[in-house]
């Protein structure tokens, strides 16, 4: 069985109400979840002996401005023993902008997400640290959303005294 | 050599102290290499011996900046970047001067965006803007003798009313 048919069986089988959506794009395969499930289903990929989904290659999110669920997170996950990519997406509302982390799962996704939370002001549940990685601490917005002006906010950076 | 025709075999001249101060001083200024991004590989360039930058008696890059006189900011300086900027130009001895190399250091250039300082004389007192992206090290040497001509016309009396820069120095109890 091809892959990409074995994976879209797997989760199925596994979350059978994580209301998914398969696509593909550019050979690539997508997989679209409720959040509810991102935990369980990052921890399944990863520890399934079949798949071996070790290295979380990003965390980042789309900001869609005017949509109803406003943004999206982002996913991307690689297998080494298959050589194989795969993006996983779950959408996130603005009025309850919260996903649950999967540091537990990847490691290295804690900076991942304190760069979405500082670019785009998702919170990410149980994370150990979450904190602004790139902007400093006293920054009240979030540069990547959509309604931030490019040129940013006068004053809301503080340069030295002259 | 000219000073020895200068002296016309009596051994001595006659010169004012304010000039021969900033003959020397214009003549070994001692550069702060303040690096922050693709310009600094120009600036490298220049210190190398195509184009030297020791035959304007500024070789010497001091990587302290309690030994410098001149920063070179050449770099994209970003608002989180400015307070180190500004915290490394306040430890330089008087007098100073300073280079803003390129495009970004000088305007923003082109990143025009939130966390980019849209030029550093808004925190800094720049003499002179290098153009380019990056400049090349023949713009930067142009640079050096803009500042060495503009430290040449200086007197003491134009130092006088220096004071030493309040920095915040925080303390560790």
């Amino acid at each position: 069985m091809e892959l990409k048919e074995l994976i879209s069986q797997k989760l199925q089988t596994n979350f059978s109400d994580a209301e998914f959506e398969f696509s593909e794009f550019r050979n690539e395969l997508n997989v679209k979840f409720n959040k509810k499930f991102v935990n369980p289903i990052c921890k399944f990929l990863r520890e399934d002996s079949e798949l071996e989904f070790l290295l979380c290659e990003d965390i980042t999110a789309v900001d869609w401005a005017k949509r109803k669920n406003r943004f999206t997170v982002v996913y991307h996950i690689f297998s080494l023993k298959h050589n194989f990519r795969l993006v996983l997406k779950a959408d996130v509302d603005e009025t309850d902008c919260t996903i649950d982390t999967v540091s537990s799962v990847w490691k290295t996704s804690d900076w991942q997400e304190r760069e979405c939370y500082d670019m785009y002001g998702i919170k990410f549940n149980n994370h150990p640290d979450l904190r602004r990685i790139y902007m400093p601490e006293e920054f009240e917005y979030h540069p990547l959303r959509k309604d931030f002006p490019l040129i940013g906010i006068p004053g809301s950076l503080s340069l030295p005294k002259k | 050599m000219g000073l020895e025709a200068k002296l016309n075999g009596d051994g001595f001249f006659v010169t004012k102290m304010d000039a021969l101060i900033a003959w020397a001083r214009k003549n070994s200024v001692y550069p702060m290499p303040m690096g922050i991004s693709c310009c600094a590989i120009e600036m490298m360039a220049s210190a190398d011996p195509k184009y030297d930058i020791a035959r304007f008696g500024s070789e010497v890059m001091r990587f302290t900046p309690r030994q410098c006189d001149l920063m070179i900011v050449a770099g994209t300086v970003t608002y989180k970047m400015s307070h180190v900027v500004k915290k490394i130009y306040d430890q330089m001895p008087d007098p100073k001067w300073v280079i803003a190399m390129g495009a970004c250091t000088s305007t923003g250039g082109m990143y025009r965006s939130y966390s980019v300082v849209q030029g550093i004389d808004q925190f800094l007192p720049v003499d002179v803007y290098v153009a380019g992206c990056p400049p090349r090290p023949d713009n930067l040497l142009n640079a050096l003798i803009q500042i060495q001509n503009k430290i040449g016309r200086t007197r003491a009396r134009d130092f006088q009313s220096l004071k030493l820069p309040e920095l915040n120095v925080i303390q560790n109890n």
